[in-house]
């Protein structure tokens, strides 16, 4: 299987505070993975690290087996620019918590703008696909909506399907769900569960215990920065290990 | 002097205070954002100018400014000035001193912009200049809009202290016939002409502004 995505000794720190303690993790085509943890583990910290959102410290990321971003021995962070940068950008997408949808746009141009301006792709062409796409999200009607007159449910299925447009290799989400509102939130896991049956890679940052042992191939737990238990859904959730027996009894409990 | 007679004048008058007033916000407007960056650049020696800058323009009376920027050449360079330089002055008193006005507002509405919409930007492969005039402009327009027109309507009063440089607008003109024919009906057209002007004004950045509020 190829690998999509690699990172490898991942460091990151703030203000001098080290948040990520060498985190190494790779993810297969077609691949899904879950990442868990309590809150301030660094979850969204590696998730940003990984979409460039923010600089590593140490490390190394390579997406499709190109280096994306690395630290010279020096210290020197290096990020390419240009036309290497445009390309690396194009193998992944990300959705986030809230959404962040552009509120001036309208569903159908949120979802068309990018792949328009940003891949000079065919008008006609990418029309038809975003309008497949809200098909498939169940939102055809909203095609000419304004964001601010979707649910928060709606709204995070405009974003996967503004993320899905660029066809992206690989695709992250950071708590989509945390957002929305609890009889709001299945619609949105049923969004995604379809997009795993397509088989598209995912990365998946998520308090839904489970959902993520339902969709995941393999399950990554992280505790204080790093990767304290990986491996199959059952044997991650059902492991003899204190930490995700303390963090999972804690949602059992609610 | 008949009533038709001083209309006519004033009339010439008027069209030069609109001719103020437009080409003061389409020198001033851009200008503006361009000020905006810069206070808002990294670089810091930049930033420290054009806060001065700012702070002069505000800090001190458009009339004086006027002043200087027409007599300035005169005194600090021994240039020869009058002629089409008053207007010319006008222009660029009024045009700076807008500026530093519309880049605080410009700046207030860029950095009151969620951190969200650029880094959405930036996932999707908005390069900055993309970014900023495709997602991030667009929205402060209408977070800024009830700013800019405060300003605007500021604008239409303030052409008439182009009198301090003797150029011939609405009021300086109002003024001339005032004390050559002792009457104070010019000032009453003056009145009528400045509240008509911002009433219009006024409707059409309302207008502007039911046409921005499609979202949110
Ligand atoms: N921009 C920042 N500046 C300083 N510290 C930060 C910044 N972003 C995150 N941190 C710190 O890094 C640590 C990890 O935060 P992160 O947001 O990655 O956690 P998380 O696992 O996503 O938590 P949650 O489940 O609450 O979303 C926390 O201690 C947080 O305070
Ligand atoms: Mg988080």
């Amino acid at each position: 299987m190829r690998k999509i995505l690699e990172m490898n000794h991942i460091r990151k720190e703030f203000d001098g505070l080290e948040v990520i303690h060498d985190i190494s993790l790779s993810v297969e085509e077609g691949e899904i993975l879950s990442i868990i943890g309590p809150s301030g583990s660094g979850k969204s910290t590696l998730l940003r690290c990984a979409t460039m959102l923010e600089k590593i410290d140490g490390g190394e990321i390579l997406y499709m087996g190109e280096r994306a971003a690395w630290t010279e021995p020096d210290g020197k962070r290096v990020y390419p620019k240009g036309a290497k940068e445009k390309k690396i950008k194009s193998y992944f997408g990300l959705v986030f918590q809230n959404f962040n949808l552009f509120p001036h746009y309208s569903v159908i141009k949120n979802i068309t703008d990018a792949p328009i301006v940003i891949q000079k792709r065919p008008k006609e062409e990418v029309y038809q696909e975003a309008r497949e796409l809200l098909a498939k999200m169940g939102l055809s009607d909203k095609e000419d909506a304004y964001p601010c007159q979707l649910s928060g449910g709606q709204c995070q299925r405009v974003a996967i399907a503004r993320a899905l447009a660029l066809n992206p290799k690989i695709l992250f989400f950071d708590e989509p769900t945390s957002a929305l509102d609890p009889e709001l939130t299945g619609e949105v896991l049923k969004v995604i569960k379809s997009l795993a049956d397509l088989h598209i890679t995912m990365v998946i940052v998520t308090h839904e215990m489970a959902f993520a042992r339902d969709i995941s191939d393999r399950i990554i737990f992280m505790d204080k920065g790093v990767v304290a238990l990986e491996g199959k859904p059952e044997d991650v959730f059902d492991a003899d290990h204190t930490r995700i027996k303390e963090f999972l009894g804690k949602f059992n409990r609610v | 002097m008949s009533f038709s007679v001083m209309l006519e004048q004033l009339s010439g008058g008027m069209i030069k205070s609109l001719g103020i007033f437009v080409l003061t916000l389409v020198f001033s407007l851009p200008l503006g954002l361009l000020v905006s960056f810069a206070r808002m650049s990294k670089n810091s020696l930049l930033r420290t100018v054009t806060k001065a800058y700012i702070s002069l323009m505000r800090g001190t009376p458009l009339m004086l400014q006027l002043l200087v920027v027409y007599f300035g050449p005169y005194y600090l360079f021994g240039m020869r000035i009058g002629g089409s330089y008053r207007f010319m002055a006008i222009i660029i008193g009024f045009a700076l001193n807008y500026a530093a006005y519309f880049a605080e507002i410009y700046r207030s509405g860029i950095e009151s912009m969620p951190v969200g919409q650029y880094e959405a930007a930036n996932i999707l492969g908005y390069s900055k200049t993309q970014c900023f005039f495709r997602i991030i402009f667009p929205q402060v327009v209408k977070r800024i809009l009830p700013a800019v027109t405060n300003e605007v309507i500021t604008l239409v009063k303030d052409t008439s202290l182009s009198f301090s440089l003797a150029y011939a607008e609405m009021f300086t003109i109002a003024k001339q016939i005032a004390a050559a024919e002792t009457t104070f009906i010019p000032f009453v057209v003056a009145a009528v002409f400045y509240f008509v002007f911002n009433l219009v004004v006024a409707v059409g950045m309302e207008t502007i502004e039911k046409k921005l509020s499609y979202y949110q």
